[in-house]
């Protein structure tokens, strides 16, 4: 229980939430759901199929895995943010028991919670779309959270270092969007030169977008646990980072 | 209950902002049921030293024990036992006021059912039952203050932290709250104070401290304090160079300490001087008064303004 101390900061972000739950749902999923409509639906039509799957079936799982992205590096930034500039939030539990590793990991794990919550939503809409998910899809669900905790700790980070809110445009602009637009999502890397495909499989998303794609369609391909054992080892490193850079920002 | 416990006990606490040393070395500690007021101008040293001992700013020097244990080695286990109102409000806008205090309750790991009866409690005892559903934003600022008395006190501390607990608020309010504290005084709380207001001080304080550039200048009880450091009465007088010249003579003549600023003339006695009263007819103006805390801070941080 000591050690979970964590769990109060996450219980207090999820007390907030129900109050919101609405706008931040559809806040989260609008991007990712008409991103599936415009490109799947739409472009997709005239596009042949890629390793055997329609354009909209080869999308969706990348746009599931980006939707996670997203919603954890959205709330530990503008609502991290928030909390510690604007509402002092931090400060308050700063004078409780609780402690800077508290908070950090606090703020993670609810970072990585919305993320997965809105990566189950948007798997649950795929059949509308006549994309229906294998069973493999449950063992997937960890995988999610794990790149959740990944983008939060990431989120958190740009926290620690930010002076104002347009701090946060580089992260957006210059981090996430390369992101969502190089890892595989839209086009299979398989079909990009070698150097520059290198450059591609290195960036965070890109293992959990063809992991996704894997679990999605229960069609594995290797090297599956490489992929598995560098997230989870870059995923802890960086919670690492965001803890001590966090600390930095709070005690002088 | 052991009588005369130290629950604060710091030794040469010094705090270096790169090369300004904004606490230097200071020692002090503060006794079970006591209430020691920290007076001194911004950038004294005061809310520095707070935050030192909440393990908020990291210490350069010097020993820190909070109720015998050493911190910031041990400031969680300390923690358990501190309440804080902070200077800036830090009241959590998303949640009602009785979801900050349950909220709050759930950081120092307080079981769910105490936290509600500890909460029902106190927002009883701040008159603020009725505002239990208000969400933060609606309420007043003596009410905010108030839940911020509250939140501190939620985990029954044995060390409650004031800083500047009344700071911009109108002086109904600020009664409420002295009322309230003067009650949790009784009960034997002990309490760090800082303040801005002398009558808060005044009327709290057993002990006071005055920091001056990260130095203490002087530690004692406030009557002594004033009685030693400024005198009994203070003579205000308005006049002519020359009219005031004559007076600081004749005053000077009955020990008391004189000084002038700008045209007015102001004399702190140290023994009675009561028979000079008839050469004060003909000025302009002139008051006779207590000496008070006002006096001793100026005196001891001088009058010049401190804008940091």
């Amino acid at each position: 229980m000591k050690n979970l101390r964590f769990r109060t900061v996450w219980l207090r972000n999820a007390r907030v939430w129900r109050k919101n739950i609405m706008a931040t749902l559809v806040g989260n999923l609008g991007q990712p759901l008409l991103f599936l409509l415009a490109m799947g639906y739409g472009l997709g039509r005239t596009i042949e199929p890629i390793e055997g799957l329609t354009y909209l079936q080869f999308l969706a799982p990348g746009l599931v895995a980006s939707s996670v992205m997203y919603s954890a590096a959205f709330e530990t930034t503008y609502g991290s943010y928030t909390r510690l500039s604007v509402q002092k939030t931090y400060e308050g539990m700063l004078m409780t028991p609780l402690g800077i590793t508290d908070i950090a990991l606090g703020e993670i794990f609810w970072g990585a919670t919305k993320g997965l919550l809105s990566g189950i939503i948007m798997l649950a809409a795929l059949p509308l779309f006549g994309v229906w998910p294998s069973a493999w899809t449950v063992v997937l669900l960890p995988i999610l959270f794990l790149s959740g905790m990944f983008f939060a700790a990431s989120g958190l980070i740009m926290t620690s270092l930010a002076a104002n809110y347009e701090f946060f445009n580089y992260f957006v602009s210059l981090i996430l969007t390369p992101f969502f637009l190089f890892s595989g999502i839209f086009f299979p890397l398989s079909t990009i030169p070698e150097n520059v495909r290198t450059v591609f499989e290195f960036l965070p998303l890109t293992p959990v977008v063809s992991l996704s794609r894997m679990f999605c369609y229960g069609r594995f391909q290797e090297p599956l646990l490489l992929k598995l054992i560098g997230t989870i080892l870059v995923t802890v490193l960086i919670c690492y980072w965001a803890a001590i850079l966090l600390k930095r920002r709070l005690i002088q | 209950m052991q009588v005369n416990t130290n629950v604060v006990r710091v030794e040469g606490l010094t705090k270096f902002f790169g090369s300004r040393c904004a606490v230097d070395k200071i020692s002090f500690a503060i006794q079970q049921g006591e209430c020691v007021g920290f007076l001194g101008p911004n950038g004294a040293g005061k809310t520095t030293s707070i935050n030192m001992l909440l393990g908020l700013v990291q210490k350069s020097g010097g020993t820190m024990h909070i109720l015998d244990m050493e911190v910031p080695d041990e400031q969680r286990s300390a923690k358990h036992f501190i309440g804080v109102v902070p200077q800036a409000d830090s009241l959590d806008p998303d949640l009602s006021v009785e979801e900050n205090l349950f909220t709050y309750a759930s950081y120092f790991n307080i079981p769910v059912r105490k936290a509600r009866k500890k909460s029902e409690e106190l927002l009883e005892f701040f008159a603020l039952a009725n505002r239990r559903d208000e969400i933060i934003d609606h309420l007043s600022g003596g009410q905010r203050r108030r839940l911020l008395l509250a939140r501190a006190l939620i985990n029954e501390p044995k060390l409650l932290i004031l800083d500047e607990p009344t700071v911009g608020l109108d002086p109904q309010a600020r009664y409420l709250i002295w009322e309230r504290l003067e009650i949790l005084k009784e009960q034997g709380t002990t309490m760090m104070l800082t303040s801005h207001y002398m009558e808060e001080v005044e009327r709290l304080s057993d002990r006071l401290l005055i920091l001056d550039h990260g130095h203490i200048v002087a530690q004692g009880k406030p009557q002594d304090l004033i009685t030693e450091f400024v005198g009994i009465d203070v003579f205000e007088v308005e006049g002519s160079k020359t009219e005031l010249d004559a007076l600081e003579n004749s005053f000077k003549e009955c020990k008391a300490k004189t000084e002038r600023v700008s045209d007015k003339l102001f004399a702190y006695t140290l023994e009675d001087c009561s028979r000079l009263e008839t050469l004060l007819y003909s000025s302009r103006h002139w008051i006779r008064r207590k000496a008070n805390l006002e006096d001793l801070f100026i005196k001891l941080t001088g009058r010049s303004l401190r804008e940091s």
